[in-house]
């Protein structure tokens, strides 16, 4: 299983890369493997504000339904719109084309309650 | 936790295995919607060894069975097997089942999560000469499912396969292993259910030979996610999710066999009385074409009045949209009615149909 470097990640099993002061987010290799065939994605509009550790949208598997929680606060500058017909993507490339929002960072300080890769996998026990 | 005679099997082909009814069991190998459009369009094999099976038998085993089951086991000949299912006095479900006419005696097929309970209730309603044996732990049982069963099966066995009508059964051998072969199944296709010595080698040796003889048709194993899809798009219930204590077989939709002029048996009474009364709900099949799933527990509403309740949803692989079971008052339990789920706070319309949801080819 991969969990990238470059990125950090949520004990709710989210991801997030940051770059400068925006921030894409997805959920992880783990996260998607326990979910299963994911089949929709309900995500926030552009505009809606994120606030750290509060729910921003949901996801259906088939088996079950999973919330989404923000790594960071701050406002949506872009969603992902292709999970909208090709939700599977968060499956087949969980860190790549199945990314969810951008986000534009309100707080950059909140950065430091992330987790990086070594201590997520410790966290899943892998 | 237990195990049956093919878990070593699921672990090495990478199943994820979880706890279901204190056996551990294969959720799922590949992905679920992958394995369920296996059975739709090919062919899938479940284990299903963790279904109890009891045996019956003696001088009074008719009887009993007519006792303490609602169909018509008078009805039942050799090499046949029945849907039935087993009630409180109170009218509330104990555990659906099949029944299997073996000719010396009868086999009942039971719900895992119930093996105990079903026993105990059985045990307490014996009269006479009946003998009751809990046959599970020795007892392993496969479903071969999908348009593709057949002639994976049929290089296995002398038995012609394309012989053996719907829920009807045959003694003969798969891979040389005795079993009985059984043209039943949980997901409306063709699909054979073969019951066999669990002792796990020769358990082994007809899992290899299935998948060897399969091959060609791109069989895959089929774990318990997507038998739920499966047996959904059916509209077949779930003991502890559509059916229950508290539900009786009339409402349901669970009248078919139902058998009230039989004569006696453990919660006739009761059921007679609800049937007289008019029942007060009905189980319904919803579709919610927006992009929401229903699940277990979810609210039924109409004009902001909660009407009943769902008891199980998914997302139908063959549709690709949320289809569910729910109980709703019998006023508003009409086909093509629109009513509300509740899905997290929001209201999201669905709307009552017949089942199945999907139609099937008669195989």
């Amino acid at each position: 299983m991969n969990f990238p470097n470059d990125l950090k990640y949520t004990k709710e099993h989210e991801w997030i890369r940051i770059d400068g002061d925006t921030g894409v987010i997805g959920i992880t290799e783990y996260a998607q493997g326990e979910l299963g065939d994911v089949v929709f994605v309900e995500l926030p509009a552009v505009g809606a504000k994120l606030a750290q550790g509060k729910t921003f949208g949901t996801i259906e598997a088939v088996k079950a339904v999973s919330d989404l929680y923000a790594p960071i606060s701050g406002e949506v500058v872009e969603i992902n719109k292709d999970l909208q017909a090709t939700p599977e993507l968060v499956n087949k490339e969980p860190y790549g084309k199945g990314w969810m929002v951008k986000v534009k960072l309100s707080n950059m300080g909140e950065t430091s309650g992330l987790l990086d890769a070594e201590a997520y996998k410790k966290l899943i026990g892998k | 936790m237990k195990q049956t005679p093919f878990t070593d099997i699921h672990r090495s082909l990478g199943a994820k295995l979880v706890d279901f009814a204190g056996y551990e069991m294969p959720v799922q190998y590949s992905g679920i919607i992958e394995e369920h459009l296996a059975v739709r369009n090919a062919v899938g094999v479940f284990d299903v060894s963790h279904m109890g099976e009891f045996e019956v038998s003696g001088k009074d085993a008719l009887a009993f069975l007519q006792k303490t089951t609602i169909n018509d086991v008078s009805k039942l000949s050799d090499g046949k097997v029945q849907y039935s299912a087993m009630c409180y006095e109170e009218g509330g479900i104990v555990d659906d089942l099949l029944v299997y006419n073996l000719g010396s005696k009868y086999l009942l097929v039971v719900n895992a999560s119930n093996i105990q309970k079903d026993f105990e209730w059985l045990k307490s309603h014996v009269f006479g000469d009946v003998q009751l044996v809990d046959v599970s732990d020795r007892t392993a049982l496969l479903a071969v499912q999908g348009p593709r069963s057949l002639p994976t099966l049929q290089k296995l066995t002398n038995v012609r396969l394309a012989d053996i009508p719907y829920y009807n059964f045959v003694k003969g051998s798969i891979a040389g292993v005795p079993a009985i072969i059984s043209r039943t199944g949980y997901t409306g296709e063709l699909g054979y259910e073969l019951y066999f010595d669990a002792q796990k080698q020769t358990a082994e040796i007809v899992w290899k030979a299935i998948f060897e003889t399969g091959k060609e048709f791109g069989i895959m194993p089929v774990g318990l996610g997507a038998r739920d899809t499966l047996r959904l798009e059916m509209g077949f219930c779930l003991y502890g999710n559509d059916i229950d204590k508290t539900t009786n077989p009339l409402e349901a939709s669970l009248g078919w066999i139902t058998k009230l002029e039989k004569g006696e048996f453990v919660g006739r009474g009761s059921l007679l009385k609800a049937k007289e009364s008019g029942l007060s709900r009905r189980l319904v099949g919803l579709t919610l074409p927006d992009k929401m799933l229903a699940r277990h527990g979810y609210a039924i509403t109409t004009n902001g009045s909660t009407i009943g309740q769902v008891t199980s949803g998914t997302f139908s692989p063959s549709l690709q949209h949320g289809i569910a079971l729910g109980y709703v008052a019998k006023e508003y339990a009409s086909v093509g009615a629109t009513v509300n789920v509740q899905v997290r706070g929001k209201d999201v319309p669905a709307t009552i149909v017949k089942v199945p949801f999907i139609q099937q080819e008669k195989s």
